[in-house]
C-alpha cells in the first residue's frame, strides 16, 4: 500500500502534467485503441477519433447511432451500433460494415480476435465470422453481457446471467457452460488461457479456472467493475471499482484462490479506468476525479499525469510499444502522454 | 458525480393489463405537440412508430440480485438499455417503459433503486397504470397481475369508461380504491388523459412529497366531488360504507393499503432499525411504503419512501412555524400484518 494523505494534492508526487498534450475530442468518448500508434478515441455516438501527430484531431463516422460497444485487435477497431450495424476501422480511417442485423436491434458486444475473427451479439443471440469463413450465431438462455475471444484457437466466451458459456464455433460439441448465479456482464481470459473472469451486475468479479471449472470469488468492491486489465504477462488483473486500484495476482496455478489482492493507489475517489502497459510492470489508473496516475506495481510508487478537478476519467489506451499513454475524460477533454 | 434531480432523465413507467389501452395511451403521448422527444422502451415493436422518437424493444429479462434478498428482483435488460441510451444523452428528454400486460412493475422500480449507474442518470418519475373500465373488476378477481398493477400505481388511468354504465363505473372505481386509495384516477375514454397528469409526476421525488401536501397520504382530489372522505381514518372502513354518493367501499382481502399517523413525536432510535426489520421481514408483501415523519429533538422533517424491501429517506426540510408536526406513513400490500404493524409503529412514539 502506498501512502494516503487526504486531502489535495501530495506534494511529494512526481509529476508528468507538463509533459501531457492536451486534446479536445470535444464529444463523449467511451475508450481508447491505438492503430499502430495512431490513438483513436470511441465517441458515444457516431464516430471515431483519430488523434494526428500535430494534434489536430480528425474524425471518421462509423455509426448511424450511439456506439455501444468497441473491441481492437491492433489492426482495427471494431464497433457496435444502436443502428444495429457492426463496423470496422482501419488506421488509415477506412470504415468497412462487416454485418447488420436482421431485426436491426442493438449490438450490444462486440470482441475482435487478432487473427481477424470478430464476434458480437444481438439480445441473446451471439454472432462470429472468422477471417474467411461464414457466420455462425449460438442462442445462449438470457441476454448476452459480455464477449472475449481466447487467446489461443477460435473460441468464444459469451457472458449472460447465471454464468458464461465458452463456445468453439468450428466443433461440434456442445458449448461448455460455466455456472454461477448473477448476472455477468463482461469478461477477459486470462493471457495465458487458463483462467476466465467476468465482473458481474453486483460489485464483485466471478473467475473459472479453466482445466476444472473451479470458482473463484473475488469481491469487497464498493462499486461495480467497468474496467479489466491484464498486467504484462498476466500476473496481476487490475480492476475498477474500488477506491483504489484492486490488483488480483494470477501467478500461481491457483490464480487468486484465498489470495488477498494488491491496493494500490488510493485515493479518495472511485477509481474509473484502469490499463495495464504492455510491455512494464506499470499501470495507468483514471478515477471520478479527473486524476490519472501512473503506477509501477512493484512498489506502488506513483506519478501524476492528470490532475484532479477535471472531468471523470471515461478511457485510458496504451500503444503496443507502451510508449504512448492517451486518456480521455468524460467530456471529451483528453491528453496523449509520449514517455 | 451523480447528477441533480432536475438533470436526472425522468422515466415513467406504463403498466396494465392485456387489452387496457396502453398502447393507445403510449401513442397519445408521443403523437401530441409536446415539443419533447421520448425514449421508448417496448416489448413489441409495430404499433408504434412516431419519427423522432428513440423506440428500443426490451425483452423483460427478470433477475434476481444476487444480494440473498429474493424479492429483490431487477430488470436485466433495462440495466443494459439504459447503459446505451445514456451514450445518446441530449437526443431525447425523458423516457417511457412500457411493460407487459402480465408484469410485475416491483422490478422495473427497484432497477431504479439499486442500479449505481441508472440511478445517477435517471429517476424514476411514476408508475402509470391503465385499467380497463369494463374488464377491471373480472381481473381483479382471476389475474394477481392486474391487481399488482393497481397496487403500485402512482398514476391510475381508468379507461374505456363509456363502455360501462354509471353504476358500473363507481363499482370498479370502488374496487380500485379499496386497493390503493393513493394514487391519481382519472377516468378516460380511448386514453384521452391531459399529459401533465401521467407525466412528470415527481411520485418518487423526495422533495417532491412536500409539493403533494396535505392531499398525499388522502384520497383523489382530483376527483373528490365523487370520493368519499379518507381523511386521518385509515382503514377505519366502518366510517365508509354509506356516504350518500352511492359509492360502494370495498375492502379487498387480499391487498390494502395501511395508513398511520401520529401527532406525537417518534423516537428515531427506535423508528428507524423498526421500519428497516419490518421490509426485512414483510417487504414481500410491502409493495409501496411512503412517510413524512416527525422525529423527537428535530426540527426536520423526515420523508421516506419504499418498494418492497428498498427504502430510501431524508431529511427533507425544517418543519414550519405553526405546521403540525405529525408522523404519517402509508403502506400498500398484500396481506399486510395490520396490528403487528400498528403495534410496532405504537412502539416507536416517544412517550413523555
Amino acid at each position: 500500500m502506498s501512502s494516503f494523505e487526504p486531502g489535495g494534492e501530495r506534494a511529494s508526487i512526481a509529476s508528468v502534467t507538463e509533459k501531457v498534450r492536451p486534446l479536445a475530442i470535444g464529444a463523449p468518448v467511451t475508450s481508447i485503441h491505438f492503430l499502430a500508434d495512431r490513438a483513436a478515441f470511441v465517441g458515444a455516438e457516431e464516430s471515431v477519433a483519430f488523434a494526428e501527430a500535430g494534434g489536430e484531431i480528425s474524425r471518421v463516422a462509423v455509426q448511424g447511432g450511439g456506439i455501444l460497444c468497441a473491441a481492437s485487435d491492433g489492426k482495427r477497431i471494431v464497433t457496435g451500433g444502436d443502428d444495429g450495424k457492426v463496423v470496422a476501422v482501419d488506421a488509415k480511417g477506412e470504415v468497412t460494415q462487416l454485418a447488420i442485423d436482421a431485426k436491426r436491434r442493438w449490438i450490444d458486444n462486440v470482441a475482435a480476435h487478432p487473427d481477424g475473427a470478430v464476434a458480437w451479439s444481438a439480445g441473446k443471440t451471439a454472432f462470429i465470422r472468422a477471417a474467411k469463413g461464414e457466420e455462425k450465431s449460438l442462442d445462449v438462455p438470457s441476454t448476452v453481457g459480455g464477449l472475449a475471444f481466447a487467446p489461443k484457437g477460435l473460441r468464444l466466451a459469451i457472458a449472460h446471467y447465471n454464468g458464461a458459456t465458452l463456445w468453439f464455433p468450428n466443433m461440434a460439441a456442445t458449448p461448455e457452460f460455466l455456472p454461477w448465479a448473477g448476472s455477468h456482464l463482461g469478461v477477459t481470459f486470462s493471457p495465458d488461457n487458463k483462467f476466465l473472469v467476468t465482473a458481474m451486475h453486483e460489485p464483485a468479479l466471478h473467475g473459472w479456472r479453466l482445466a476444472d471449472a473451479k470458482h473463484m470469488r473475488m469481491s469487497g468492491y464498493p462499486g461495480r467493475v467497468k474496467s479489466m486489465s491484464w498486467s504484462v504477462g498476466g500476473k496481476f488483473l487490475a480492476t475498477s471499482g474500488a477506491d483504489a486500484v484492486i490488483l488480483w495476482p494470477f501467478v500461481s496455478k491457483d490464480g487468486p484462490m484465498g489470495k488477498e489482492p494488491a491496493m494500490l493507489a488510493p485515493l479518495q475517489a472511485r477509481v474509473s479506468a484502469v490499463a495495464c502497459s504492455p510491455k512494464h510492470d506499470v499501470f495507468a489508473a483514471g478515477y471520478g476525479d479527473g486524476t490519472i496516475l501512473m503506477v509501477r506495481m512493484e512498489d506502488g510508487a506513483e506519478i501524476l499525469v492528470r490532475r484532479n478537478g477535471t472531468s471523470p476519467v471515461a478511457a485510458l489506451g496504451w500503444n503496443a510499444k507502451g510508449s504512448l499513454l492517451a486518456f480521455a475524460g468524460e467530456d471529451g477533454d483528453a491528453g496523449l502522454l509520449a514517455l | 458525480m451523480s447528477q441533480s434531480t432536475e438533470q436526472k432523465i425522468p422515466v415513467t413507467v406504463l403498466t396494465g393489463y392485456l387489452g387496457a389501452g396502453k398502447t393507445t395511451l403510449l401513442n397519445r403521448i408521443l403523437s401530441e405537440n409536446h415539443g419533447k422527444k421520448y425514449a421508448v422502451i417496448v416489448n413489441e415493436f409495430g404499433e408504434i412508430g412516431i419519427d423522432n422518437d428513440l423506440i428500443i424493444g426490451a425483452d423483460e429479462e427478470v433477475f434476481e440480485m444476487n444480494n440473498g434478498c429474493i424479492c429483490c428482483t431487477v430488470r436485466g435488460d433495462l440495466v443494459r438499455i439504459m447503459d446505451g441510451l445514456m451514450k445518446r444523452k441530449g437526443k431525447f428528454d425523458a423516457i417511457i417503459v412500457e411493460t407487459t400486460g402480465l408484469a410485475d412493475p416491483a422490478p422495473v422500480a427497484q432497477t431504479f433503486f439499486v442500479d449505481e449507474d441508472v440511478q445517477k442518470n435517471a429517476r424514476l418519475d411514476a408508475v402509470v397504470t391503465v385499467a380497463d373500465a369494463k374488464w377491471l373488476s373480472d381481473r381483479l378477481k382471476d389475474a394477481p397481475e392486474a391487481k399488482n398493477q393497481i397496487a403500485f400505481a402512482d398514476v391510475i388511468v381508468l379507461n374505456k369508461t363509456d363502455l360501462v354504465s354509471k353504476p358500473e363505473l363507481a363499482e370498479v372505481e370502488a374496487r380500485i380504491r379499496g386497493i390503493n386509495p393513493y394514487a391519481k384516477l382519472h377516468r378516460t375514454e380511448r386514453c384521452q388523459v391531459a399529459l401533465q397528469d401521467v407525466l412528470e409526476r415527481g411520485a418518487f421525488d423526495l422533495d417532491r412529497i412536500l409539493e403533494i401536501e396535505p392531499d398525499f397520504l388522502e384520497a383523489d382530489e382530483h376527483d373528490h366531488d365523487h370520493d368519499h372522505d379518507h381523511h386521518h381514518h385509515g382503514h377505519d372502513h366502518h366510517h365508509h360504507h354509506d356516504h350518500g354518493h352511492g359509492l360502494k367501499h370495498y375492502h379487498d382481502e387480499e391487498m390494502q393499503s395501511l395508513s398511520l399517523k401520529t401527532d406525537k413525536p417518534l423516537d428515531p432510535a427506535r423508528f428507524m432499525p423498526w421500519l428497516q426489520s419490518l421490509v426485512a421481514t414483510e417487504g414481500q408483501k410491502i409493495l409501496r411504503s411512503k412517510g413524512i415523519l416527525a422525529f423527537h429533538d428535530d426540527d426536520d422533517r423526515y420523508v421516506f419512501q419504499g418498494v418492497h424491501m428498498m427504502l430510501e429517506g431524508d431529511h427533507q426540510r425544517k418543519w414550519k412555524d405553526g405546521e403540525p408536526r405529525e408522523s404519517r406513513i402509508v403502506f400498500i400490500g398484500r396481506e399486510l400484518p395490520e396490528q403487528a404493524i400498528r403495534d410496532g409503529f405504537a412502539s416507536c412514539i416517544v412517550t413523555q
